[in-house]
């Protein structure tokens, strides 16, 4: 217990003097990311659910608080509120609709529902600016006390923001709510059996990850002051399934851990020969992941640490990768 | 009768008929998904590259070997074939036990290299690939005029649809494939080589969809993303069709092609969203789609 908390408090104070010695951007960008992926992590790695189209909440959340805090002078706080929201009913949608199925179609399903919402936000370039997207979204002030046009304070601003929302899942990942949803990722039948509402346990997850998926597209959204149509195209729904993937799914430091690797990479191969090529290291990092690292990361580090001495910092994973239930099954 | 809800039977006619060029396609690429989902269980994402690389095959045969389009037409599906057999054997084969979810992952990280190395070596603009001499021109149908390539693309796809079902369901190959699907440690025991059986599915499967390919390459620019957008659709296809019958997914395919054609008409803004609204409709009134099986 001592270890988990002295562990927190070095992240706590690695994350309070980053900016001296990394530019802010890229570390408000990381954070963005790693909250996405955090979000995700909450479907993928604890309920089971694979969704390919978490890119219409990044996406919807990054268009509703641009427009709103652009156009309409919204503040800030109901800006991200707002997003939040539009995310989380949003969600609410596309669960009730995908839940009805699982496995493999709930992938097929989320895709084909998140690439509706892309092609709506084609259609409708008059609000969504179609491929320019919506750019100068003002910063503001944060409950007119924090001048958020000033890096370092936005900086503190995204990383207060972030470390909420990665508490708050920390806490679902832990109550009785978490403790089902793993009951429901590795025997389905069993949790229906012993008397749980399967489907509401789902769809509840479902719209908390959108919502604070939408949270991580929101903040983003103020971070580059740009909300565009690449938010909600399906490469960003593939990116975070490998962040959560490369991280380790089903652990909380996981996906922070992947959206590193995968920031990392974007930013070092915009500069080099290799700056279109990004999908193809992209598609080999999936490869490589599914092939011979499906634990991932911190999933390997865990893996290592556990038949070392047994005494890891996070224990959720178990020691085969998660098995979402895929009610395709071979043999009845 | 001049006007049928208002337009000329003419528009109509025509996009039905445009319609049922998409649909051809639908039909092909979910056909191919659905056999391979068949034995391997798992959905292959690198479908829509696999499409892509038929028709820049087909493109770069002809503008570098000189190769023609008939000869295309076999040559290219047998090397997208040779290739997906590949992938099967070094890839796939090697996570057969995990979650079929990986299978999913695997092959999108697949499909994102080829459109990436497309992209990089021809860039993202299409090329053009000529319709052949042998199928220039037209007929006036009187209500319509039938260009005789879009002809040959449904006639072609239709036939191929039709073949393969037809081997599935008749011969005795087709046998041990779909007992293979129900039960393939039985079937191993009775002597048949199911992992051979296995690669040569994908293959095949990955096949159609390279002669989907080679069929579109006339009719569309050839580009590396050709594909990628086709593929999402065909994915709602399948959800609303339900894999669990092959020709349900051939006339799945087919009809929503031409209500995507009929929507272009009647409301043509709704043209790029009717399918996912059926599935959506189709979703909430039967879950395990029109032709599946309840899980």
């Amino acid at each position: 217990m001592n270890r988990t908390i002295v562990f927190y408090v070095i992240l706590f104070l690695a994350a309070m003097v980053a900016p001296v010695v990394l530019y802010p951007f890229l570390l408000m960008e990381l954070l963005c990311f790693a909250l996405f992926a955090s979000a995700f992590n909450l479907l993928l790695g604890y309920a089971g659910l694979l969704s390919f189209g978490h890119a219409a909440f990044f996406g919807m959340a990054a268009y509703i608080s641009s427009i709103l805090m652009r156009d309409y002078g919204w503040p800030i706080e109901f800006g991200l509120l707002a997003s939040v929201l539009g995310s989380a009913l949003l969600g609410l949608v596309f669960g009730w609709i995908a839940i009805r199925r699982s496995g493999i179609y709930f992938a097929m399903i989320t895709l084909a529902l998140a690439q509706a919402v892309y092609f709506l936000a084609v259609q409708g370039s008059g609000i969504t600016g179609g491929d320019d997207g919506l750019h100068g979204v003002p910063r503001g002030n944060f409950f007119g006390l924090l001048d958020l046009s000033e890096p370092l304070i936005l900086y503190y601003f995204v990383l207060g923001v972030f470390i909420g929302a990665f508490w708050l899942i920390q806490r679902i990942v832990h109550s009785p709510f978490g403790l089902i949803l793993k009951a429901v990722r590795d025997n389905e039948p069993r949790a229906i059996s012993l008397g749980y509402d399967v489907g509401h346990y789902k769809l509840l997850v479902f719209v908390l990850s959108a919502a604070l998926a939408g949270l991580a597209g929101s903040l983003k959204s103020i971070v580059f002051q740009l909300a565009s149509l690449s938010d909600v195209h399906w490469h960003t729904s593939g990116e975070v399934i490998l962040m959560t993937l490369l991280g380790g799914m089903g652990t909380i430091f996981g996906p922070l851990v992947g959206a590193g690797i995968v920031v990392t990479f974007k930013h070092s191969l915009a500069q080099g020969i290799l700056a279109e090529s990004l999908p193809i290291v992209m598609g080999f990092l999936f490869v490589v992941c599914v092939l011979v690292f499906r634990r991932g990361v911190v999933g390997e580090v865990q893996a290592f640490l556990k038949s070392r001495s047994g005494n890891g910092i996070e224990r959720d994973v178990p020691l085969e990768p998660p098995q979402p239930k895929v009610s395709m099954k071979r043999r009845r | 009768m001049d006007e049928i809800f208002g337009f000329p039977p003419q528009l109509l006619l025509a996009q039905i008929f445009m319609g049922l060029i998409n649909g051809s396609f639908y039909a092909v690429l979910s056909l191919g998904l659905a056999v391979i989902f068949g034995l391997l269980r798992i959905i292959n994402f690198s479908h829509g590259a696999m499409y892509m690389l038929g028709a820049f095959s087909a493109w770069f045969g002809l503008q570098y070997l000189g190769i023609n389009y008939w000869l295309a037409l076999i040559l290219s599906p047998l090397a997208v074939g040779v290739f997906g057999l590949l992938i099967e054997r070094t890839m796939l084969r090697r996570i057969r036990h995990v979650d079929h979810l990986y299978g999913l992952l695997l092959t999108f990280g697949i499909a994102l290299i080829l459109e990436g190395a497309f992209v990089h070596f021809f860039g993202v603009a299409g090329q053009r690939y000529p319709t052949p001499d042998a199928l220039q021109g037209g007929i006036n149908l009187g209500f319509m005029f039938l260009p005789y390539y879009r002809a040959w693309v449904i006639i072609a796809s239709v036939v191929i649809c039709l073949g393969t079902w037809l081997i599935i369901e008749r011969t005795k190959i087709g046998a041990y494939l779909r007992a293979g699907t129900e039960n393939p440690d039985m079937v191993q025991a009775f002597g048949i080589n199911v992992p051979l059986m296995t690669s040569l599915t994908y293959g095949f499967g990955v096949a159609l969809s390279a002669f989907a390919g080679v069929l579109a390459a006339p009719l569309v620019s050839v580009s590396p993303y050709m594909g990628s957008n086709l593929i999402i659709v065909v994915f709602a296809v399948v959800v609303i069709g339900g894999m669990g019958s092959l020709l349900g997914a051939v006339i799945t395919g087919l009809a929503l092609g031409v209500i995507e054609g009929l929507t272009k008409v009647f409301y043509s803004e709704a043209a790029g969203l009717v399918i996912f609204m059926i599935m959506i409709i189709v979703l909430l009134v039967r879950p395990a789609g029109l032709f599946g099986r309840p899980e």
